[in-house]
């Protein structure tokens, strides 16, 4: 599903990414763990181009979104492939990033019609479908300014699914909200792993790596240090850094 | 009371003039400042450039210049030369002013809009011209209504400045009534058609303000 191979990203002179490898099977689901500024955001977003790669190659489904040659030059894919490539894949950010302007049912619908071109009533019942499986159909014609930050992230998940992607990637889905609120954002996510999603989650909530993730990678500094089943990973950390982290995070 | 009536003919046409600069001006000035805003924060430099040194010379210099040198000068210029009747040149220098100053307005408007709504629009497969039109731009009216509420009233009174193209506006009609008959009457009705017009305009974006307010950010 995902194949990155070897990817560096430099922000300026600082080395962000420093040679990470990654793949990932279809219907797995990632966690990626780690302590803040390790990279775990900006490698995602290398995922699906919203940063550019230094040199590496990323292929999804397949097919090559970037690659680099011997000489160290990197080419990504004309680009009709591009966003038919990243289109394959959702995202969900730390802020949500809802249109405020559209109410629920409009940020859902937003993107099947203009990226899409389908008609209003022929996305509907589907948009329906998705905001009764996050819990917020009652929502519907809600501005996202109403919502509570759990609301808010639910209708984010719908929006991401609402355009059918292979995989989706999250960002921290829960570290912006308080603490009472995490709990139906993280239901949301184990419900869409239990349908067999393909899902790469950036993540602070360890009881949802252990339980829903079937293999967790940590990074630091850059780069990935391990990459296992979880069980395994949490029960006997082979890096002394992981050890730590995990120490500390209890 | 009868004094009024017998000078509202000459009045009424010259509000026919003013609200004509100022219609005209608005309908052409406000999609061409979108344009340069456009342009303004594109990543064509040169084109930015551009954009950013014509603003600050329209911005940099009095209207009454620019309408003077239109009118006057422009024919005299090589290559371009042209010489412009005194209505088409009142509205080329205006359309080119506000046109400067709507774009300062539409570009802090856009530059307002947070990174994550490109980024949630961009990860839906929606391209920049969809992401700008469906997505940044409806958010910008919000916020950029009180300024362009404030600009559009500066320039009903703008208008009366094409007097110095002979042209019997609104407060060229009144003045020449006040010259002729010795009574300040006339510049009172032209003072209450001025407020008449920008309370029109005042009361139109208030409606606008409502109507966005169903939404917060
Ligand atoms: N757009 C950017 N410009 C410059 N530096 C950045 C940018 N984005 C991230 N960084 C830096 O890259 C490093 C990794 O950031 P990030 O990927 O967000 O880490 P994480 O998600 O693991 O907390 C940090 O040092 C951060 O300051
Ligand atoms: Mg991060």
């Amino acid at each position: 599903m995902i194949d990155a191979r070897d990817v560096h990203k430099r922000f300026g002179s600082l080395e962000v990414l420093k040679g990470v490898s990654l793949t990932m099977a279809k219907g797995e689901v990632l966690a990626i763990i780690g302590p803040s500024g390790s990279g775990k955001s900006t490698f995602l977003r290398c995922l699906n181009h919203l940063e550019t790669i230094n040199s590496g190659c990323i292929d999804i489904e397949g097919e090559t979104l970037v690659s680099t040659v011997s000489n160290g030059i990197c080419h990504y894919a004309p680009d009709a492939d591009l966003r038919r490539i990243c289109g394959k894949m959702g995202m969900v950010f730390q802020h949500f990033n809802l249109f405020p302007h559209l109410t629920v049912l409009q940020n859902i619908i937003e993107a099947p019609m203009t990226v899409k071109g389908l008609r209003r009533e022929d996305i509907l019942p589907r948009a329906e479908a998705l905001l009764r499986k996050v819990g917020l159909l009652d929502k519907r014609d809600s501005y996202p300014a109403r919502l509570s930050g759990g609301q808010k992230q639910r209708v984010a998940i719908a929006r991401a699914l609402a355009m059918e992607p292979d995989i989706m990637l999250f960002d921290e889905p829960t570290s912006a909200l308080d603490p009472e609120l995490t709990g139906e954002v993280l239901r949301a996510m184990r419900e869409l792993a239990e349908e067999h999603m393909t899902m790469l989650v950036v993540t602070h909530e360890m009881a949802f790596a252990r339980e829903v993730a079937s293999r967790v990678v940590f990074m630091d500094g850059g780069e990935i240090l391990e990459a296992r089943p979880a069980k395994d990973l949490f029960a006997s950390p082979e890096h002394p850094r992981t050890r730590a982290f995990l120490e500390n995070m209890l | 009371m009868n004094y009024v009536l017998d000078i509202m003919g000459p009045l009424l046409e010259g509000t026919g003039v003013t609200v004509q600069v100022f219609l005209i001006t608005l309908v052409i000035s406000v999609p061409f400042g979108l344009c340069l805003a456009l342009l303004r924060i594109s990543r064509f430099k040169v084109l930015s450039g551009l954009v950013n040194g014509y603003i600050w010379l329209m911005r940099g210099t009095p209207l009454m210049l620019q309408m003077l040198f239109i009118y006057f000068a422009l024919p005299f210029v090589p290559v371009i030369g042209i010489r412009l009747p005194d209505f088409p040149a009142a509205i080329v220098a205006f359309v080119l002013n506000y046109a400067a100053y709507f774009a300062e307005i539409f570009r802090a408007g856009i530059q307002s809009i947070d990174r994550g709504q490109y980024e949630g629009a961009r990860v839906l497969g929606m391209s920049y011209t969809q992401t700008m039109r469906r997505i940044v731009l409806p958010q910008v009216v919000k916020r950029i209504l009180p300024p362009m509420s404030n600009e559009t009233i500066t320039l009903v009174k703008d208008t009366s400045l094409i007097y110095v193209l002979a042209m019997n506006d609104l407060l060229r009609a009144a003045r020449g009534i006040v010259q002729r008959d010795f009574t300040t009457t006339p510049f009172v009705v032209a003072a209450a058609f001025y407020l008449l017009m920008t309370l029109v305009l005042t009361l139109g974006f208030q409606h606008l303000e409502k109507k966005y307010a169903v939404y917060d950010e």
